[in-house]
């Protein structure tokens, strides 16, 4: 009986050993050499796994960085610049800083301003609800209020605001991965340049309709007047298809645009001071009679 | 009783023909009419007339903008307004042509006399021409060009030409008038488009609930000197999707992505044949179509299945039928089943305009959703043996390649998984998302070869 139980540990364990050995020789034979860089990047980045680089993943961009030849083409949102900072420092290359972007919902289209002219008793999702009709408003180019863009956000940063029926982005919270742009059927969302301290001028409305059309189906919405392409003195404003666009880049956060729109299309956010509409108005009314004049 | 009809799948809902009885009336012509260029599936049309031209009645005002579209003709005599966008019924803009309506006076070369001409041409060729030239597409709802189904492509041949006459669609009551009314000259499109054919089996299928039109289409058949045959369908819906009609009449399956021509089929509707008619025949091109107004708001005695002008706006016609009547909660374009609500009642009628029905809030109204409970009674009503329950699942989970091995791209959006659902899951919705995920991989696939 013992004899049993030795012999059967002896040939137990001899098995493990020569299997053992087996692995490790071909393990050593066949071993594939990874760039151990590839493992550092991947640890310095946040691991959220979002995709908003635009890569599979944090392990397929961290493969892809430590290939690359700059990082032109890799930009971690998660992480921002000083995430980048730190896969520059392991990988000896320069870094260009980005200016940190956010999420920009250009719908103003609140239920005071737009009536609803029918009602929706589908499914509750953006998508579907393109898919059947332009929406439960009479303009056909703003929020249809289901939140796909609330529900794809894996930040929470996201969320429908139920007086306006309209979804408010947390900047505080927001990443700028993009994936409620892609989730947006209405092509609503935008990601724009923070801007210094977070202040920021831009057109919030997407409605391509003429004038006339635009305004009767919602009182915020752009009408293509083009008033405030002709007050920018920074040729920042470009007017196409009845709809107004102000080129972050080019803006310069005077909002002189913002007090003369009609319609109060144009939002400044994050602005120390309130608008001071009617001093801004004075002034660019003296500007015009000064260029008249000469 | 008649038992022929498709293998698995199908419900049945009340049919409420409530309509049935009501003459069908020409409508007056509106002030305006909007002439929308995209009534057709494929590209649309493109405009071939400018602001401010005289145009008379039939006249061709849009050319087909690619392989698969269609001619589009002027509704009435008048003055082109305008050209521009403006909003359909899903209240999404389309290319418009405005006519100021002035009278109607028609092109020349049209008969526009009562007689039956039963003398079909012997040219193939020169009818296929002038079904394509008079804008005539399939108004059983889907508006396929008809001279592109008409000539199937080489190798091909075709065993069985399937008038459909079924109507499944409760409410629905304009294609049995026509059968009551035009028979005769839907027995003879139906001839023409056999001789296109090549002189195929020709059958045309209706519904049993429709005895007076089965009675009708067979005394007009004696008295006429075609091979065609009426063959009487169990009432079950859908009864007139085009795959569940072949597999009734010719005991075949169309395979998934395949088209009927591959088993042989082709299949019409009853208002295409009589287009066809008008076309080969008179030379006059498709203006007009007729719809009904119904709905369980409405008394009978308000009901009406009218011939109208294509550009007429709903509204118009809304109003000449007495108006949106009270109760009415939801109008929706074409049956209960498969219709689209009306978002936009300023819309114009198209080709394949075929109703507006009226529904009150307690008959539309959806319960609440609750869970799924795998009970199987989707996949048991899916007249395509789909698994409407999985789909959703996959189609949430984005799992296209899922979605395509169970088939999402065989779904022919008939409603009987939403209509069959004890938990009131909007799985149409869910699954019609699902057959476009589908159908974009595939597409995606084949642009790559």
């Amino acid at each position: 009986m013992d004899s049993i139980v030795i012999w059967t540990i002896v040939i137990l364990a001899g098995l493990g050993l020569v299997l053992a050995l087996m692995l490790f020789f071909i393990a050593k034979k066949f071993k594939v050499e990874e760039d151990p860089r590839i493992e550092q990047v991947e640890k310095a980045l946040p691991g959220a796994n979002c995709g908003g680089c635009g890569y599979a993943g944090c392990h397929a961009f961290a493969d892809t960085a430590v290939k690359a030849a700059d990082l032109s083409a890799h930009f971690c949102p998660v992480g921002g610049n000083d995430v980048m900072k730190q896969v520059a420092a392991i990988l000896g290359i320069e870094m260009v800083e980005k200016a940190p972007q956010v999420a920009v919902v250009r719908c103003n289209g609140n239920c005071a301003v737009r009536p609803k002219i029918n009602v929706y008793d589908g499914a509750e999702s953006c998508r579907v609800k393109a898919a059947l009709y332009s929406g439960d408003t009479g303009c056909s180019f703003g929020c249809l209020g289901c939140g796909d863009c609330v529900a794809v956000c894996e930040f929470g940063a996201l969320s429908m605001d139920p007086e306006t029926g309209l979804p408010v982005v947390d900047e505080a919270k927001c990443v700028a991965c993009g994936k409620c742009v892609k989730a947006c059927p209405k092509a609503l969302i935008e990601l724009r340049p923070k801007g210094p301290r977070g202040m920021r001028v831009y057109v919030d409305c997407r409605n391509t309709d003429k004038g006339p059309a635009a305004k009767k189906a919602c009182g915020n919405a752009c009408i293509g007047c083009g008033i405030c392409v002709k007050t920018c003195t920074h040729e920042a404003i470009t007017l196409e298809n009845n709809l107004a666009y102000i080129d972050p880049a080019k803006c310069k956060l005077c909002r002189e645009c913002e007090a003369m729109c009609p319609t109060g299309a144009i939002h400044g956010v994050n602005f120390p001071k309130p608008l001071d509409r009617e001093g801004i108005k004075a002034r660019v009314a003296a500007r015009k009679k000064e260029v008249r004049n000469e | 009783m008649s038992k022929i009809t498709f293998a698995i799948g199908g419900v049945h809902p009340d049919d409420a023909k409530l309509a049935r009885g009501c003459a069908i009336e020409v409508l007056p012509l509106p002030e305006t009419l909007y002439v929308s260029m995209a009534q057709h599936l494929g590209a649309p049309a493109k405009p071939i007339v400018a602001v401010g031209d005289s145009v008379k009645t039939g006249q061709v005002i849009g050319e087909p903008g690619g392989f698969i579209s269609a001619f589009v003709h002027s509704p009435a005599s008048g003055t082109v307004k305008s050209i521009g966008p403006r909003k359909d019924l899903a209240g999404n803009p389309v290319t418009h042509i405005e006519i100021a309506v002035e009278g109607d006076e028609w092109v020349e070369g049209v008969d526009l006399s009562d007689t039956l001409v039963t003398a079909i041409p012997e040219d193939r060729a020169a009818i296929l021409d002038r079904i394509k030239s008079c804008g005539v597409v399939g108004l059983g709802g889907a508006t396929f060009p008809t001279h592109v189904k008409l000539n199937p492509a080489p190798g091909s041949v075709a065993e069985c030409l399937i008038l459909n006459g079924a109507e499944c669609e409760p409410y629905l009551t304009s294609d049995y008038r026509i059968m009551l009314e035009r028979t005769k000259e839907i027995i003879v499109g139906a001839a023409i488009m056999q001789k296109v054919l090549g002189g195929c089996r020709t059958v045309i299928g209706i519904e049993e609930n429709k005895p007076e039109a089965i009675e009708a289409m067979r005394k007009a058949l004696s008295e006429l000197p075609y091979s065609i045959e009426v063959l009487p369908l169990k009432k079950k819906y859908p009864q007139g999707g085009e795959k569940q009609l072949i597999q009734a009449v010719m005991h075949r399956e169309v395979a998934s992505g395949g088209l009927p021509i591959s088993v042989g089929a082709v299949v019409q509707n009853v208002a295409t044949s009589l287009a066809v008619y008008e076309a080969v025949q008179k030379n006059k091109p498709l203006i007009t179509n007729t719809l009904t107004i119904t709905g369980n708001c409405l008394p009978v005695e308000k009901m009406h299945n009218y011939l109208f002008r294509i550009g007429m706006p709903l509204s118009y016609i809304a109003e000449y039928a007495g108006g949106v009547p009270e109760g009415a909660a939801k109008l929706i374009s074409g049956g209960p089943m498969m219709g689209r609500a009306i978002a936009n009642l300023d819309a114009a009628t198209v080709k394949g305009s075929s109703s507006i029905l009226y529904l009150t809030a307690e008959s539309t109204k959806r319960g609440k959703e609750s869970l799924c409970i795998r009970c199987g009674r989707c996949a048991d009503a899916c007249p395509m043996g789909l698994e409407p329950f999985l789909l959703r699942k996959l189609y949430f989970a984005g799992d296209v390649e899922g979605l395509e091995a169970n088939a999402a791209q065989d779904c022919i959006e008939c409603g009987c998984c939403l209509f069959s659902c004890p938990a009131y899951i909007p799985l149409l919705d869910h699954v019609r998302q699902a057959k476009g995920m589908a159908m974009a991989a595939i597409r995606a696939r084949a642009a790559k070869k």
